[in-house]
């Protein structure tokens, strides 16, 4: 199972890496258009900014790339807010995947929302395992607001927000799987099988 | 909803662990790989790696145990002793950290804060304080709680803050070691003056002491040693018993 994992000017990919390692995927960072074409899963990580992100994914024709590949796609935290359509942090357009709007927490409790919170309204092959009382791990400030039509799972603070999403062969996940113990492996597991 | 965090805390020096441990399971009761293995089994939300090397060889062998780290365990952790420019900071979390932590360097030179944060995020910088209480007066303590500064800590902290720590690691010089409860009012009084996560440090010694940290303390996360590594409260029961006492807690 070749994994592509999308370089770019993303904080903290080499954990994924690692995760994939345990999981025995062979998984490789590459910003390479052929080489992400014909891998059999696409990751797309990132802990960042949205607006220069979106600016070195234009610069390198990355988006486009993005929005054109056919194999199973699993974005992760800002991955998930890059393929919505735009977001609230700089008033970024962003990839436009998922029809749906990013937007940054209230000041009523802390931000960033950081720390364990459970999956809740599960519905997806993805989710295959879990339960509402499974854990994932969490450091964001922007959220994606839930849409019925690709919400695979929400996630509660302050109110509820998409945790994961789904359309196509595109799946995004706001936490971190592969810091969310044997709750994320299951996640990713799931993930390669598709 | 958001759980609070249960954190251990492992002193490591040139790349072992160095608090004596009495795991039973352990082959190698020195490495921190292990031991950190060993936590996040047993359901530790966080794992914090504190160096206390103190060569010119300090770097290497602390991106040497975070790669280590990295590899093997499935939760986040911080590392810190040491830190104090983006450089640092750079090499940890390409190795694979998910945050550090800085303590000395912030005090010595506050814009690293601000530095740190803007480079890499404020969701990876975690200001470590140690507060110690002179004459009814709280203030900032470095070098391991030896050394006092004249900074106020909620002054401190708020300045920190303000210039873009994530967290706030709070150590009472006061409790620490002593196993009678966290400070549980400065501690409150920082989560309900921050608008950022509060991690209490200092002081445990019973499982009462974690509910009351949470509730009387406001604080997001606890963070204990001692007690985790000779087993005196094994995180299973202690998070089992939060449970019971009706705190959010990920099971």
């Amino acid at each position: 199972m070749d994994v592509a994992v999308i370089k770019y000017n993303a904080g903290n990919v080499q954990s994924v890496l690692y995760a994939m390692e345990r999981l025995g995927a062979n998984a490789m960072l590459t910003d390479d258009w052929e080489t992400i074409k014909k891998s059999d899963k696409v990751i797309f990580p990132g802990q960042g900014e949205a607006s220069t992100a979106m600016k070195y994914l234009k610069e390198r024709k990355l988006d486009q790339l993005i929005s054109s590949l056919d194999q199973p796609f699993f974005g992760i935290c800002l991955g998930l807010q890059l393929l919505c359509e735009h977001s609230e942090e700089y008033d970024t357009t962003c990839l436009g995947v998922f029809p749906i709007r990013v937007k940054k927490f209230p000041p009523n409790e802390k931000v960033p929302h950081i720390g364990w919170n459970n999956l809740q309204q599960l519905k997806s092959p993805l989710l295959e395992g879990l339960t509402d009382s499974s854990y994932v791990y969490y450091v964001h400030s922007y959220y994606a607001e839930v849409d019925p039509r690709y919400t695979i799972a929400t996630s509660h603070y302050m109110h509820d927000f998409s945790a994961l999403l789904h359309k196509d062969n595109y799946y995004a996940m706001q936490a971190h799987p592969e810091k969310s113990s044997e709750v994320g492996e299951t996640i990713l597991t799931n993930f390669l099988n598709l | 909803m958001l759980t609070k965090r249960i954190i251990p805390c492992l002193d490591v020096m040139n790349g072992r662990t160095v608090k004596g441990v009495n795991f039973v399971q352990l082959r190698d009761a020195g490495d921190p790989v292990e031991l950190g293995s060993i936590y996040a089994q047993e359901g530790a939300d966080e794992l914090v790696y504190l160096d206390i090397t103190a060569t010119v060889e300090k770097r290497k062998t602390l991106v040497d145990l975070v790669t280590r780290v990295a590899k093997t365990v499935n939760i986040p952790f911080t590392v810190g002793g040491g830190i104090s420019n983006v450089d640092d900071v750079k090499a940890l979390l390409n190795a694979g950290a998910d945050k550090i932590s800085i303590n000395s360097a912030a005090v010595k030179n506050p814009k690293a804060v601000d530095e740190m944060a803007r480079e890499f995020g404020s969701q990876c910088i975690v200001v470590a304080i140690d507060t110690k209480n002179i004459d009814g007066i709280d203030f900032v303590h470095t070098h391991g709680g030896r050394k006092p500064t004249v900074l106020q800590t909620r002054e401190w902290a708020k300045e920190v803050t303000d210039r873009g720590a994530g967290e706030i690691l709070l150590t009472s010089m006061d409790h620490d070691g002593v196993k009678n409860g966290f400070a549980n009012e400065i501690t409150a009084d920082l989560s309900s003056l921050l608008a950022i996560p509060i991690i209490a440090s200092g002081g445990a010694g019973k499982m009462e002491h974690f509910k009351e940290v949470f509730t009387a303390g406001k604080a997001d996360a606890a963070l204990a040693a001692s007690i985790f590594h000779f087993k005196e409260i094994p995180i299973p029961e202690l998070k089992k018993y939060l449970e019971i006492e009706g705190l959010s807690i990920r099971k």
